[in-house]
């Protein structure tokens, strides 16, 4: 399947028709997506347009702007800063996404089971933290990992121990890694969810009359059903990693040490970009790092609709 | 999202390349709306489970307890906060007196964060949701030279992470006078590929054709039909799209972030992370208790919009997810 099929009846079947009929449907077919394609323009086609350009100048102070060619790529891809920020993201995308997704699936296919007491109390609460900010989420973990009043010094005060400090230097992605998936398993798990309620129980019927177990009927026929919402989940997840910004960049002012200005690629071109106004240089991170992302993206997206 | 657009026509005018669960999916509906049905009691939904409902619980604790936190630390004042248990009440109760002076600290300046908030939201995800409608409605029910191609760039830029947009976004906009103006923040929130993508789907499966067909034959405008006809029929698909539109936008840090420099203009999230900037400088205000309160303020009004409208898009959602 390809993740973007015409739904059947999209459009109604070709018929001999008047030219001016045609006319006619195009301009209105222009007149609804005007809007649309208008704004995107500006919004999405010119930034790429002008980061390309941006990514092949340099801006010196003697002598002014300068065409470069890929000298700017060159700096990037021999960058130690920018390779160390994305190894950390890498890592990241390894455990957290996993952790993630597997946590979503099994909490959708619990409540999909039927077999829950309060089964859209689960499902309302376990989705509410989507509707949290990443800088509140961010602040109200932070507050909770910190040893003045967060519950990790609690803990230490009432039992007597010293629980490694979460946000230390060697712990700082983890606590990251789990502020984000409590961001987003709720929201990974409606996506399961609400492909789940589309496959229809004929075949669980069909499937348990032949004699598999409940098991059995998840991996054989579950899984392969929402596969499509599997792989959109994990391409979702693979961005997103990769564009880390939010949570350290607030968490940074918690733990200064842990958390540098080249921490992720993004806080990277950030500080690049609006700490050392190096705009040509950080436009060319930024594109680096986009195509890294959609290449990325696309091998998942092919491996993961390919046939098993 | 990287997609592979090869087939999108091929099966739009032949029934014949439905896919199996396309057409699976028809005998169960009648338009694109699922009604939940009452499961057949096969031996598949048997009785409940109490150790599958305790470990599932485990997940609900997870998702709760730093919202528990929060609300309870929203009721200590700053001594409170250092010496009482984190997930208990401290001696004093003193939420009503926080959420008075996180109104009223700084002249108010909470308050003003609202209200820019609430402009951002109501111009940025009314108006995406509003171009998603429209555009999604186009790509689903008329065939305009130039169809495809818009559709694969759309898809192609979403692609495109947002943030590798934000420097050259912003060097345009300040080019053209916009940053540190409401408009440099509801600009760029006015596109969502992932909306105009929900809408295509759900028009495509919610109005159908033959209805339009009958109102141009009784010579209804186009306007007309799209607002007497389509609208009501694309109801849930236009709340699940507002939904998400609307907690993008009120959760929205980093583009405001790169835009706007001026407090005055500053939605909720930056002005907590200035407060917290503030707490963290020596010699600045510690203003913790503030920043408790505030954080919850700040999620109660998305909280309950959540809460009111979830029962409506989860049908949009279903009729939207992914197919096969």
């Amino acid at each position: 399947m390809t993740l973007l099929q015409t739904p059947a009846k999209a459009v109604a079947p070709p018929r001999p028709r008047a030219s001016l009929r045609l006319r006619r449907e195009a301009l209105m077919g222009w007149g609804f997506a005007g809007p649309f394609v208008a704004v995107f323009g500006l919004v999405f086609l010119a930034p790429i347009g002008y980061a390309l350009y941006l990514s092949l100048f340099r801006d010196r102070l003697i002598g002014g702007n300068s065409f470069v060619g890929l000298a700017n790529y060159r700096q990037a891809l021999t960058d130690p800063q920018f390779w160390e920020g994305l190894a950390r993201v890498g890592l990241f995308l390894a455990v957290q996404v996993p952790v993630m997704l597997g946590i979503a699936l099994l909490v959708a296919l619990a409540i999909d089971s039927g077999r829950l007491y309060g089964t859209s109390f689960f499902r309302v609460a376990i989705f509410l933290p989507y509707a949290v900010p990443a800088v509140v989420a961010s602040l109200m973990w932070g507050f909770i990992y910190g040893t003045r009043f967060g519950l990790v010094g609690n803990i230490n005060d009432a039992l007597g121990l010293t629980l490694p400090d979460p946000l230390s230097p060697s712990l700082v992605l983890a606590s990251i890694g789990n502020i984000v998936t409590w961001e987003f398993v709720g929201y990974n798990m409606l996506i399961f969810y609400s492909a789940l309620k589309v496959v229809p129980r004929s075949l669980y019927e069909a499937a348990s009359i032949d004699g598999a177990g409940e098991w059995r009927i998840i991996t054989a026929v579950k899984l392969p059903a929402i596969r499509g919402a599997l792989v959109i989940a994990t391409i979702f997840s693979i961005i997103g990693s990769f564009q880390l910004f939010n949570e350290p960049s607030i968490l940074q002012k918690l733990a200064p040490n842990a958390i540098t200005s080249d921490f992720t690629p993004n806080l990277y071109t950030y500080s690049l970009s609006f700490a050392g106004q190096q705009h040509n240089y950080a436009a060319t991170v930024a594109i680096v790092m986009g195509v890294i992302t959609a290449v990325i993206a696309y091998t998942v997206q092919l491996r993961g609709m390919r046939k098993a | 999202m990287t997609t592979n657009l090869a087939d999108i026509p091929s099966n739009a005018a032949d029934p014949a390349h439905r896919t199996p669960s396309a057409r699976a999916s028809r005998t169960t509906r009648t338009t694109g709306l699922r009604t939940p049905r009452r499961r057949p009691h096969t031996p598949l939904s048997p009785r409940r489970s109490v150790p599958l409902t305790l470990l599932t619980g485990l997940a609900l604790v997870y998702a709760l307890l730093p919202l528990i936190w929060l609300v309870i630390n929203a009721t200590k004042d700053e001594k409170g906060l250092l010496d009482s248990f984190g997930l208990w009440f401290g001696e004093d109760f003193t939420l009503w007196g926080n959420i008075t002076r996180t109104l009223t600290y700084d002249d108010g300046v909470f308050v003003r964060w609202l209200l820019n908030t609430l402009l951002y939201v109501a111009a940025g995800a009314g108006g995406a949701t509003l171009l998603a409608v429209l555009g999604g409605y186009a790509l689903a029910k008329f065939s305009f030279p130039g169809r495809r191609a818009v559709f694969a760039v759309v898809i192609g830029a979403a692609a495109v992470p947002g943030t590798a947009l934000a420097v050259p976004t912003f060097l345009m906009f300040s080019n053209l006078g916009l940053t540190n103006t409401p408009w440099a923040v509801i600009i760029p929130s006015l596109i969502s590929p992932f909306g105009l993508y929900l809408m295509w789907v759900f028009a495509s499966e919610a109005v159908p054709a033959e209805l339009l067909e009958a109102a141009r034959i009784d010579g209804s405008g186009e306007l007309r039909t799209f607002f007497r006809i389509a609208l009501p029929l694309l109801m849930p698909g236009i709340v699940t799209v507002l939904i998400f539109s609307m907690v993008a936008t009120w959760n929205n840090y980093f583009l405001p972030l790169i835009m706007i420099k001026d407090p005055d203009w500053y939605p909720l999230t930056l002005g907590l992370n200035a407060w917290n900037s503030q707490a963290q400088t020596a010699g600045g205000d510690a203003v913790f208790d503030l920043i408790i309160t505030g954080s919850l303020l700040t999620i109660v009004p998305i909280v309950v919009i959540f809460l009111l409208l979830q029962r409506y898009w989860q049908s949009g959602l279903a009729a939207g997810s992914v197919k096969e």
